[in-house]
């Protein structure tokens, strides 16, 4: 194990930084989100949660697919030499398709939470299953996680109850597991991966013999997460094979009603990985592009027919039956929440997936 | 907030109206929502406290359509809202029954958060009838912080104690007014251009699309949004470059000019702090400035001066360049 000052991170960032893109949480006006980081940019990881999540490293917002371009060939060079044919010829027209660049350096997130690391398990079920997603797998496979232990997680924070470990980022599917415990970032490379970003910056280390301290801080963490008000949520009644009693539930009819149909919680989700695709006008052709999309929104889906959710209570419906009975149904039983809270914490009018899940306890 | 419950229970007892909209209880201390409430045993969830800063008025746009009269809780700013709903055609004032709910200004749980105030267990004082300190009892402890330091900003200017249509009120009312109104457009116009575009720039960067300020503003009661139509580029969901949710943003400001009451509820709503309430309260100090003061929502017979002519009105050429003096 290595260990950094705290004080000394902006070195390391600007180290990482020489070798790799280093995507982080970073604060701008205000807020602290995923980010790019260059040379002033201010790192922030205290930060508990940023607002967006780390889905972004993976799975950007808006990512172009290809374009396409219509070239004219001119008459004369259609026609070759011959004046004759040229003026008889009408114009031609070429498609050239460019596709989207491929991530194909490696890349590093940093700071990411264990509750996010979990997400990026939902996320590949989803792209890295046949047909495979050559975005995201590009992206997959030239990032490196360092992951980030919890040292005061918040009321919010109910991942244990998936099974997340916010104590120890060494269980989650990360490369690199670090802690931050008083004023020190102690640092522990779990994969090749992970080894190869460690040699890069380890004239920045120190050698830690910190196990003890580290074992303490996960006791401490441990500690805190059971305190939490949602730390025995239920999930019983949720999970694969419940379409039929869940859907027909007469409780969706109490919970929706709030609901402002907003796309809040389903952007701050690490985990929400719908996706629209659309083209965008441009000069000779159109940029095709992909960018999140929301059940909540009324084009969410919509075909030429017209049939798609009419009612936002259907809408409601769709986005906590996806995440709690049809992809674990789809998925050996996995949910597809991580309990990061940050629905918890965004949502305009309070409602989340917490109220969602005891509103159905209540009314057994 | 017994007198309250106490009364809409009588009111639906009593035949006057059918349901109620307030706010239920939430799972936490600080995250009560907006809901309908029909039968007694309802109101066994029902809260109004602090943290109920929700402007309820636009619910009443569907809440109005429904068979019955509904009695709908509003606080003195969202009174504005709602009459200006009414000037709008947009909610069935004979079908509503507004109860006027006293309000000492509401609380922003951000901003406990910011002074570093986590893993919240209970909050003590933000009962609507109490005065003085919030106290957090919190797994790191016990923290406090004053009343007014955990105010939205929006209460901060306060629109005064008054509600301005009301069927009857309950509770008290407090001024909570301790600000300029316009301190923080009068420091944006004073900036270069080159500074005000980066203010915007960085701010609005930060936008993730979810339309959570439309959808929460009540001027924005559109049927369908212009950023709803499948046929347009710069559809709703994606910010196709990175400052792109500027169009979105500023056309939304354009849209609701004249008719904004300065509820606040876009910048309350927004999940990345975006201070979204400057757009709309630049337009109000200009129609003040232009075309003299004027508070939309106010009276519901008023004309709005962006909607009236006269041959005073100031020349285009001579607003321009304004904000540079």
């Amino acid at each position: 194990m290595y260990s950094i000052a705290k004080e000394n991170l902006n070195s390391l960032y600007a180290a990482i930084a020489g070798s790799y893109d280093l995507f982080m949480p970073i604060k701008t006006a205000g807020q602290t989100n995923y980010g790019f980081w260059k040379e002033g940019a201010e790192g922030d990881i205290d930060t508990l949660k940023t607002i967006r999540s780390g889905k972004d490293a993976f799975f950007p917002q808006v990512e172009q697919l290809y374009t396409v371009n219509r070239e004219i060939v001119p008459a004369d060079v259609a026609a070759g030499d011959d004046a004759e044919k040229a003026a008889n010829t009408p114009i031609r027209t070429k498609l050239n398709v460019t596709p989207g660049k491929l991530v194909d350096q490696d890349f590093v997130i940093f700071g990411m939470r264990p509750c996010d690391v979990r997400a990026i398990e939902v996320m590949d079920n989803v792209f890295l299953t046949d047909p495979v997603d050559s975005y995201y797998k590009s992206r997959r496979e030239h990032g490196i996680v360092v992951a980030l232990a919890c040292h005061e997680p918040e009321e919010s924070c109910f991942c244990t109850v998936f099974g997340v470990d916010p104590a120890d980022p060494s269980k989650a599917k990360a490369d690199v597991a670090t802690w931050m415990i008083d004023g020190k970032l102690y640092w522990k490379a779990l994969t090749e991966k992970g080894e190869a970003l460690t040699a890069k910056v380890a004239n920045l280390f120190e050698e830690a013999d910190a196990d003890a301290k580290v074992e303490e801080e996960k006791a401490y963490i441990e500690g805190i997460a059971k305190q939490l008000p949602n730390a025995d949520l239920s999930l019983e009644g949720w999970g694969a094979g419940k379409t039929d009693e869940k859907f027909k539930s007469e409780v969706w009819d109490k919970v929706y009603k709030g609901c402002l149909g907003c796309g809040t919680c389903t952007f701050v989700c690490p985990t929400c990985q719908c996706y629209d695709i659309k083209d965008y006008t441009t000069k000779d052709g159109i940029q095709r592009y992909r960018c999140w999309d929301s059940c909540m929104y009324s084009d969410f889906t919509l075909m030429a027919g017209g049939q798609n959710r009419q009612t936002q209570l259907q809408r409601f419906r769709q986005r906590f039956m996806h995440k709690l009975v049809y992809y674990p149904t789809n998925n050996d039983g996995m949910f597809m929440c991580v309990g990061c809270g940050r629905c918890v914490e965004k949502c305009p009018q309070s409602l989340n997936i917490v109220k969602v899940i005891k509103a159905f306890a209540e009314n057994k | 907030m017994q007198e309250l419950i106490n009364r809409l229970k009588e009111l639906i007892a009593d035949g006057t109206v059918v349901r109620a909209i307030g706010w239920k209880k939430g799972d936490m201390p600080y995250n009560p929502e907006p809901a309908y409430f029909e039968k007694p045993e309802d109101f066994d969830n029902f809260v109004y406290d602090g943290f109920c800063g929700a402007n309820l008025s636009k619910m009443m746009i569907e809440a109005g359509k429904l068979e019955g009269k509904t009695a709908v809780c509003l606080k003195p700013c969202d009174t504005y809202s709602f009459n200006q709903l009414i000037r709008e055609h947009r909610v069935n004032r004979e079908n509503t029954y507004i109860i006027g709910v006293g309000c000492r200004g509401k609380l922003d749980i951000e901003k406990a958060r910011k002074a570093g105030i986590k893993g919240i267990k209970s909050i003590s004082g933000i009962d609507i009838e109490g005065d003085g300190d919030v106290t957090f009892d919190t797994i790191y402890g016990e923290k406090k912080m004053a009343y007014t330091d955990l105010m939205l900003d929006r209460c901060h200017v306060c629109k005064g104690k008054d509600h301005v249509i009301f069927d009857e009120v309950i509770g008290e009312s407090k001024d909570t007014g301790d600000a300029d109104r316009f301190e923080e457009v009068i420091k944006i116009e004073k900036m270069t251009p080159e500074e005000r575009f980066a203010f915007f720039k960085s701010e609005l960067s930060k936008c993730i699309r979810c339309n959570a300020c439309r959808n929460v503003c009540p001027a924005c009661s559109c049927r369908k949004c212009v950023f709803d139509n499948t046929k347009f580029d710069s559809q709703q969901k994606a910010n196709v470059d990175s400052f792109e949710e500027k169009m979105f943003h500023i056309i939304r400001a354009f849209h609701v000019a004249g008719r904004c009451t300065d509820c606040g509820e876009c910048s309350r709503v927004c999940p990345e702090g975006i201070p979204l309430h400057l757009f709309n309260r630049k337009f109000i100090k200009d129609i003040d400035t232009f075309y003299g003061e004027f508070q939309a929502g106010k009276d519901p017979e008023a004309q709005s001066p962006l909607t009236d002519f006269t041959f005073d009105d100031l020349e285009p050429k001579d607003a321009v360049g304004r904000g540079d003096k």
